[in-house]
């Protein structure tokens, strides 16, 4: 398949973006009138449209846009940096470590004392994970970063089923596992400008990576000498794990563990996008909000009376789409 | 235009290039040659920037090499590692365009720079440009590496053993590449094993040994005597070139 011009394929996926924007904006179990609903919202009235908007689809929209489009641009650097078709954002363990410090709140029942905790708890965890992570790795390179991340999300996740294990109810174990499946459910407005500042911050530093994520294609001495400082404080690998820290440690901290979209988003859209790095960037940004913002609406639609929770939806949709792929490589002899 | 001034690397305590000083001109080929594990690519890399000097420092055109910035640094000096790496199935001319990367340009705007076919065309790639770089056979690869360290058209192109994974009639081109490019003014720099190539297409040959510079000299001063300590081999002489002949016996004890 011959890559389509970059603007094409931008513009193509955000033309996607709004109508699925669009979509879960109108999709619910009340019928309302979306545009009157919006303007209620905006202008303070006190209608069910303006409530149901503002309290429930707006946020549940905003947080798909942002979440899905976090993880679907951090899975691409990750890819392009390390240079393995493997790489997600788990791998760095930043998410192990939002879920820790989400599962603690639980644990410590600061949760009943105000919703804000949970979120607030998931992002203090996803820093302090990633401050342990870039301790770790100090000078070391790639292969350096990846074991660290292999160390990381390991303790990270015996850390959690620890908490599991010492939880004394198991409505509060419950509570947990639902958790740790992922969802945008319930979520509130509070939670995206929670969410907004390290999504903004991190994917900024993410988007600004993407010359030197080229360079790397060749190499990392190659990458050096043509100008570009790969380890440091302000080299190419700090930003990345800075960035996919803050990003999507913030996206965890209010979404929950939400796998396979930023393994499998990079994968579908390379033969559209071509294999150059930076131009997989913004297509797999907007690619990933897609993803996830059909993976919710399919939640909506197959909701009876138990929701699938979103983190099970998109692994049931990636895992196959993966198999796909690692068969089309296999086919290929490129792995 | 290159001079390296009393410089030394060590790692973990081990001493792999030793006070070495040398200066490269611009407009000649320099070759560096000797053994396996005798310091060339450490040298190499050392001038390249891609090693910090453990002593000494490397000047490039009278400038201390670290108060260059990465992107003058970049623009001064091309670098071609020894080490071709997979490449993705991206074009080929697309990987040639790389080498542009220094100068800021835009992705198009690289890919229509006359640079990046004029340098498909000196390594005989032009006819592959289209092709994923992914499908190219080792000798290719090695090719569209040197095609993209010669995009970045830098004054200064430091070669590691360019000609290794080549068959004759590309490795005398890409030899014949490097003399063009000296005859224009660039200072060449590269890694060789064949002494056939080396003596035939060099200006200067630096013999190195151990981590240590034992010669600086021109071609036709490489005597049968230096290689023999040097390699270990006895030669024959084709037109003046070396040609490694056969090992030699081992010494009595």
């Amino acid at each position: 398949m011959k890559p389509l011009r970059p603007v094409v394929l931008n513009t193509l996926l955000v033309v996607v973006v709004a109508v699925m924007a669009v979509a879960s904006l109108w999709w619910g179990e009340s019928s309302i009138n979306v545009p009157a609903a919006l303007a209620d919202w905006w202008s303070g009235a006190h209608s069910i449209g303006a409530v149901i908007m503002g309290q429930l689809r707006l946020p549940r929209m905003l947080l798909a846009l942002m979440v899905g489009g976090t993880l679907g641009l951090s899975g691409a650097v990750l890819q392009g940096y390390l240079r393995n078709p493997l790489a997600d954002p788990g791998l760095l363990g930043v998410s192990g470590g939002a879920a820790l410090g989400a599962v603690c709140v639980f644990y410590t029942g600061l949760f009943q004392i105000a919703a804000p905790f949970l979120p607030l708890g998931g992002l203090m965890g996803a820093l302090l994970t990633a401050v342990l992570l870039v301790a770790l790795v100090g000078r070391g390179g790639a292969l350096v970063l990846l074991l660290a991340g292999a160390a990381v999300s390991s303790f990270t996740a015996a850390l959690t089923a620890l908490v599991l294990n010492l939880v004394p109810s198991p409505y509060a174990t419950f509570e947990i596992m639902h958790w740790l499946m992922g969802s945008l459910t319930d979520r509130t407005l509070n939670d995206v400008l929670l969410a907004l500042p390290g999504v903004v911050a991190g994917c900024a530093l993410l988007m600004g990576c993407g010359r030197a994520l080229d360079a790397l294609t060749m190499g990392e001495d190659v990458a050096q000498s043509l100008g570009f400082r790969l380890g440091g404080l302000g080299g190419v690998q700090m930003r990345v794990v800075v960035g996919t820290a803050l990003a999507v440690g913030s996206c965890v901290a209010v979404s929950g563990a939400i796998g396979f979209v930023g393994l499998v988003v990079p994968h579908l859209l390379r033969p559209l996008a071509g294999h150059r790095p930076s131009r997989l960037m913004v297509p797999a940004f907007l690619g990933g909000a897609v993803l996830l913002l059909a993976a919710d609406l399919a939640v909506r639609l197959m909701a009876g009376r138990t929701e699938l929770q979103l983190g099970v939806v998109t692994a049931l949709v990636g895992a196959p789409v993966f198999f796909h792929r690692v068969i089309l490589f296999r086919k290929r002899n490129m792995l | 235009m290159l001079d390296v001034r009393n410089v030394g690397f060590s790692i973990d305590g081990a001493h792999l290039l030793h006070a070495a000083s040398i200066r490269f001109e611009a407009g000649s080929v320099t070759g560096l040659i000797g053994p396996n594990g005798a310091g060339k690519s450490t040298l190499l890399r050392v001038m390249a920037g891609l090693l910090p000097a453990s002593q000494g420092q490397v000047m490039c055109d009278g400038a201390p090499l670290p108060q260059l910035t990465l992107a003058q640094r970049a623009r001064c000096m091309a670098y071609m590692p020894q080490d071709v790496p997979p490449f993705p199935p991206m074009p080929v001319r697309e990987v040639a365009s790389l080498g542009r990367l220094p100068y800021g340009e835009s992705p198009a705007q690289a890919l229509q720079h006359p640079a990046v076919a004029q340098a498909l065309a000196e390594v005989g790639l032009q006819g592959l440009a289209a092709r994923p770089a992914s499908q190219l056979s080792g000798g290719e690869r090695a090719r569209l590496m040197l095609a993209r360290a010669l995009a970045v058209q830098a004054p200064i192109l430091l070669a590691d053993e360019p000609v290794a994974a080549l068959d004759p009639a590309h490795a005398l081109a890409v030899m014949q590449v490097f003399c063009k490019l000296a005859a224009q003014g660039t200072c060449v720099v590269v890694v060789l094993h064949d002494l056939l190539l080396a003596t035939r297409f060099c200006k200067t040959l630096v013999l190195m040994q151990q981590g240590r510079i034992r010669h600086t000299i021109p071609p036709a001063s490489l005597t049968d005597e230096m290689v023999r300590q040097t390699y270990g081999v006895t030669t024959r002489r084709v037109e003046n070139a070396v040609v490694p002949w056969d090992l030699c016996p081992p010494q009595p004890e």
